[in-house]
């Protein structure tokens, strides 16, 4: 490495221009990325007024953000329950059971990709149309929860795959040796050496859920009460701060949202990371 | 017994796998049922060059939506492109061990922040500041919203510019080194164009993510829907049109809102379908 000073400025301008350019553009990006939590926690945290904020029940007078964590809480379980089994099914059979080149694999992977270009206010109209017109629901929660199934689904079948590919063929052909069946070999070798990659996968699409807004606003809607049961209108935590913010009469307690939805992916972020690291340091030993 | 579970869960395994290529003939058949006969009834000419949407009067042209994502899509290319392409070369060639700990898990931070969020954070900080150092009025407009989708594509183009430039051999690199070439030349003449079509690939990829971007970019884009004539004036993107009056709508101007997605939903499979070829190119 060439020392980065006046000297080298007079030998070699253009690589010093180049380097500059490089050191400013990724000093521009970390200061975009601490200025942006900075900001959001500098002004956010003051307004989290503790019982206000966090009451169980919500009025207009306290816009508490307590039944839209709790919304958030069960549309990511449910959406989870439906979409991980069929995801982590699918990448099985993309893996374990599909024979290469065949023409039904390739047209699961397009459509898969497909699936994850689609933009999430596209999948908010789907829902709209299927469960809201087509199916006369109205806004409710299992319409929301069945559209953020699909969205999510090509990120789980990725992450699974992925995590599937990683487990070394030796594992396979010794539990095969050992008289174990193809089904016992998944369920008993592959997907439980797989199990990191296919949580970092899982808490990723967490984070998906939790900042979702567009896919759902005119599918679960904006009712900022907790839901009753599947049939009921309820807002997520995301959806709850675009209504503050639309509404423009609340931006401390938006603030506040924004606070509470930025920790919450710090931690998912952090959590998936640690996860990805133990599965390469699983590999490596 | 234990044959017939075999059987039975290899079925399940493949009926799981299928579940894609069914939602997605399910979002095509909905999108375009809905969507198509809207366009029928409006005139293809009508809907697509229309420069007037006015529900009321039943005018719906959606030429300044599709020229206003277009903009803001180009905008956030020319800011997040270099920006991030430079910083990809830092995170590949420059950067020492230690620091990438810290640097990468920065990056794909910004990746995780949820859209509304961004949005809140350019309404309260992009747009007081645009107000103030330009001549726009309300600070909402196609500046305001390249600079933040321009931010909401970094990442995308970072990790993607990163992994084409670590996959070029070191040999080309070294090469250069040899002939005499610094450690900057080497990796900006050598690597980079070698990395080229992988950087594409990225750049694609954040085409997508900004065209399709909706809660940010309504909250400061201005929403107005004219073709703006400078790069100060407000306007609307397809997916802004959609969730503003998506809330209300009836009738045919529900279809004319759904046909918007179609439209929208076009681009994306171009964009998609380019991507792929791209991709397989490279393998």
């Amino acid at each position: 490495m060439n020392s980065f000073n006046l000297t080298y400025l007079k030998r070699h301008p253009l690589s010093f221009l180049l380097r500059l350019l490089v050191y400013l553009s990724t000093a521009a990006t970390v200061a975009v990325v601490f200025f942006l939590i900075g900001y959001i926690l500098w002004q956010g945290v003051p307004n989290l007024t503790m019982p206000g904020l966090f009451a169980w029940e919500y009025t207009s007078e306290n816009q508490s953000m307590m039944p839209a964590i709790i919304n958030t809480v069960i549309i990511t379980v449910m959406t989870l329950a439906i979409a991980v089994p069929i995801g982590v099914f699918a990448a099985v059979y993309l893996v374990e059971y599909a024979k290469r080149g065949n023409k039904l694999v390739k047209l699961i992977r397009i459509t898969a990709e497909t699936l994850s270009g689609i933009p999430s206010i596209v999948y908010g109209l789907f829902g709209f149309i299927v469960f809201v017109i087509t199916l006369g629901w109205s806004y409710t929660l299992l319409s929301g929860v069945i559209t953020l199934s699909i969205m999510i689904l090509p990120l789980i079948m990725r992450t699974t795959e992925e995590a599937l590919m990683a487990v070394p063929d030796s594992y396979r052909e010794g539990s095969f040796g050992l008289g174990a069946g193809r089904l016992r070999t998944v369920f008993r070798v592959i997907i439980p050496s797989a199990m990191p990659g296919i949580l970092a996968g899982i808490i990723l699409a967490i984070g998906r859920i939790v900042g979702e807004s567009a896919a759902l606003i005119f599918t679960a809607g904006t009712n900022p009460v907790v839901a009753q049961g599947p049939f009921y209108s309820a807002s997520t935590l995301s959806v709850h701060m675009y209504a503050l913010m639309t509404e423009g009469l609340h931006t401390e307690q938006a603030y506040a949202v924004a606070v509470v939805l930025l920790v919450l992916v710090i931690l998912i972020n952090a959590l998936s990371g640690f996860l990805a690291k133990k599965l390469t340091s699983n590999q490596e030993g | 017994m234990r044959k017939y579970s075999e059987i039975i869960m290899q079925f399940v395994f493949l009926f799981a796998a299928c579940i894609s290529i069914l939602a997605v003939a399910l979002i095509c058949f909905f999108l375009f049922s809905e969507g198509l006969p809207a366009i029928g009834k409006i005139g293809i000419g009508n809907f697509l060059g229309g420069t007037v949407w006015k529900p009321l009067e039943n005018q719906y042209g959606i030429l300044p939506m599709i020229v206003g994502s277009c903009y803001v899509t180009a905008g956030a290319i020319a800011i997040g492109v270099p920006i991030g392409l430079f910083c990809a070369v830092f995170m590949a060639k420059f950067c020492p061990s230690g620091l990438y700990k810290m640097l990468k898990p920065a990056i794909d931070l910004l990746a995780g922040i949820p859209s509304i969020v961004y949005g809140f954070f350019g309404l309260m900080v992009i747009v007081p500041v645009i107000q103030q150092t330009t001549a726009s009025p309300s600070g909402k407009g196609i500046l305001t919203a390249s600079i933040m989708l321009g931010i909401m594509i970094l990442p995308t183009i970072i990790s993607v510019s990163e992994s084409a430039l670590r996959a070029v051999p070191a040999s080309y690199y070294e090469g250069a080194l040899a002939l005499g070439a610094t450690h900057e030349r080497s990796v900006f003449f050598t690597t980079l164009p070698a990395a080229k079509s992988g950087i594409l690939a990225g750049v694609i990829l954040g085409v997508g993510r900004a065209i399709g971007e909706t809660m940010a970019v309504v909250m400061i884009a201005g929403n107005q829907p004219v073709i703006g004539d400078s790069i100060l004036s407000g306007v609307r993107t397809m997916t802004a049109n959609i969730v503003l009056e998506m809330g209300y709508a009836t009738g045919l101007h529900r279809e004319a809102l759904i046909a918007t997605a179609v439209v929208l939903f076009v681009f994306i499979l171009i964009i998609n379908v380019s991507f792929s070829l791209l991709k397989r190119r490279n393998d």
